[in-house]
């Protein structure tokens, strides 16, 4: 298998189990590629990449209704970049984020613009 | 004693940003104790086009991503869409774009070393830099009809092919920039007041890059390789890449990497073309990308660009995500800064090189 076809291997995770798995990546000794929400019909997922020697490991998980999911940047300083990316853009929250714009890391004509609307209950 | 705290606003209009980021640099005297970045001014929303535009016109899309580097975005885009849907690009369009992306190279570290040379006050090496640069520029031109965004790459190959005289040709100015090069980076590695700007200034170790995650020219500086052109996208492992390191990881290692990594380009591109066969160079692209996830990676002038498709078997897709080395290299940009002194900031942000517009996606 090559290295780019090891890279399309997503793992789905819990969101609430994402801080201990992130944890052990960090102690490892790897870095966080980028973290992404994508929206779609009332649902978000996030994907998290993270890599050590070119070996890529991806995780993606479901945010919860209240949009409220842990950060990781207690393992990874620079994934303060994309939570706060993610909070301004698709109206996620994170809770125990080390460096919080707290809405202001982007400059936007609007708020939360890639937010859609979360059914309740919606699978 | 503690000194004077003062919060001094850094951009995002600067003589020394080419490009909107904002800093609020906090100082005690002349010390830079904390910075704080703050972006989007310019915020695009390139990647929620995706949802409206048809996957294949996005490549177009996605290439204005940035004016530098805009041939890689749309490989990276282009091979992710290529990837998702199982197409298999011609051997002679994956040398195009190899040979392309390393044009793009040598363009975008032509015009850092140009700007670098402008925040030291260097005018007429900025200006030389840049002279060399257009002739980067005027290949673009003559082989693709664009000098900055080239529409060159669209889903399944090339849009043209570049005829054997066009190609001599390339190699030819590259020889002849060559020797031109020798000379002007000379000033760049051996001039004393350079040296003096930059050696020693902004140090980042091993570890710091490692923790902080930085990617390219930056992370090459430090001893570090995460120089993706080593896995297997375009045609690297056949033309023997080797990625460049230095170990100092200060300003002058970074300056000393992209200084040869030009060099480097254009051996890569002459070999290349060397060993470029004939063929076809694209594929007729029929269907839609179907359900499904693709991940590529490619190294840009400023280090490594993340992307990601998400298909659900219709013309629009879920998602293009594009993490540009930028996005990558601000949490080091904050690191640096920590404890220098305020004269060195401007140094420290020229080394790292921070491309707002690919930041601002």
């Amino acid at each position: 298998m090559t290295e780019s076809q090891k890279a399309q291997e997503i793992t789905e995770t819990s969101y609430s189990d994402l801080p201990a798995k992130a944890k052990e990546l960090a102690d490892n000794g790897y870095r966080v590629v980028q973290i992404c929400a994508t929206s779609k019909d009332g649902k978000t997922e996030i994907l998290y990449s993270f890599d050590k020697d070119f070996q890529m490991i991806n995780y993606k998980v479901y945010v919860p209704d209240d949009m409220t999911v842990p950060s990781i940047s207690g393992s990874f300083w620079p994934a303060f970049i994309f939570e706060n990316e993610m909070h301004d853009l698709f109206g996620i929250e994170f809770t125990d984020l080390v460096l919080d714009y707290k809405g202001n890391f982007f400059k936007l004509s609007s708020k939360t613009p890639w937010k859609t609307e979360v059914k309740k209950g919606v699978e | 004693m503690m000194g004077k705290r003062t919060i001094i606003p850094f951009g995002p209009q600067h003589p020394a940003l080419p490009e909107p980021i904002h800093l609020d640099l906090e100082l005690e005297d002349e010390k830079v104790i904390r910075a704080i970045p703050s972006i989007g001014y310019v915020h695009r929303g390139l990647e929620k086009l995706v949802e409206h535009n048809d996957y294949q016109l996005m490549c177009f899309v996605m290439e204005r991503v940035c004016g530098i580097c805009s041939f890689g975005h749309s490989w990276g885009y282009a091979a992710a869409v290529e990837g998702l849907m199982d197409i298999k690009v011609p051997e002679r369009a994956e040398h195009l774009r190899t040979i392309f992306h390393e044009l793009s190279r040598i363009h975008s570290h032509l015009l850092w070393l140009g700007l670098l040379a402008d925040a030291m006050g260097f005018e007429s090496l900025f200006m030389n830099c840049w002279r060399l640069r257009e002739a980067i520029l005027d290949i673009f031109e003559k082989s693709t009809g664009g000098r900055v965004i080239l529409s060159f790459t669209r889903i399944g190959g090339q849009f043209k092919d570049i005829s054997k005289e066009s190609l001599a040709e390339i190699v030819a100015i590259l020889e002849n920039m060559r020797k031109e090069l020798s000379v002007i980076t000379n000033v760049f590695l051996e001039d004393a007041s350079v040296k003096n700007r930059m050696c020693g200034v902004g140090k980042l170790s091993k570890e710091d890059i490692m923790k902080l995650g930085a990617t390219g020219p930056t992370a090459r500086g430090s001893g570090v390789n995460n120089d993706v052109r080593c896995l297997d996208l375009g045609k690297y492992k056949e033309l023997g890449f080797k990625p460049i390191l230095e170990t100092d990881g200060d300003c002058y290692a970074r300056c000393k990497v992209r200084v040869r990594e030009v060099f480097q380009s254009i051996d890569l591109i002459i070999k290349d073309i060397e060993n470029i066969p004939e063929g076809p160079v694209n594929i007729p692209v029929k269907g839609m990308p179907p359900v499904g996830e693709f991940i590529v990676r490619i190294e840009q002038p400023r280090g490594e660009a993340f992307y990601y498709v998400k298909g659900n078997g219709t013309k629009y897709l879920d998602r293009a995500r594009v993490r540009t080395p930028t996005n990558a290299n601000i949490p080091i940009l904050v690191k640096v800064l920590q404890g220098c002194d305020l004269n060195d900031v401007t140094m420290m942000v020229m080394t790292i090189d921070p491309c707002i517009s690919c930041t601002e996606r």
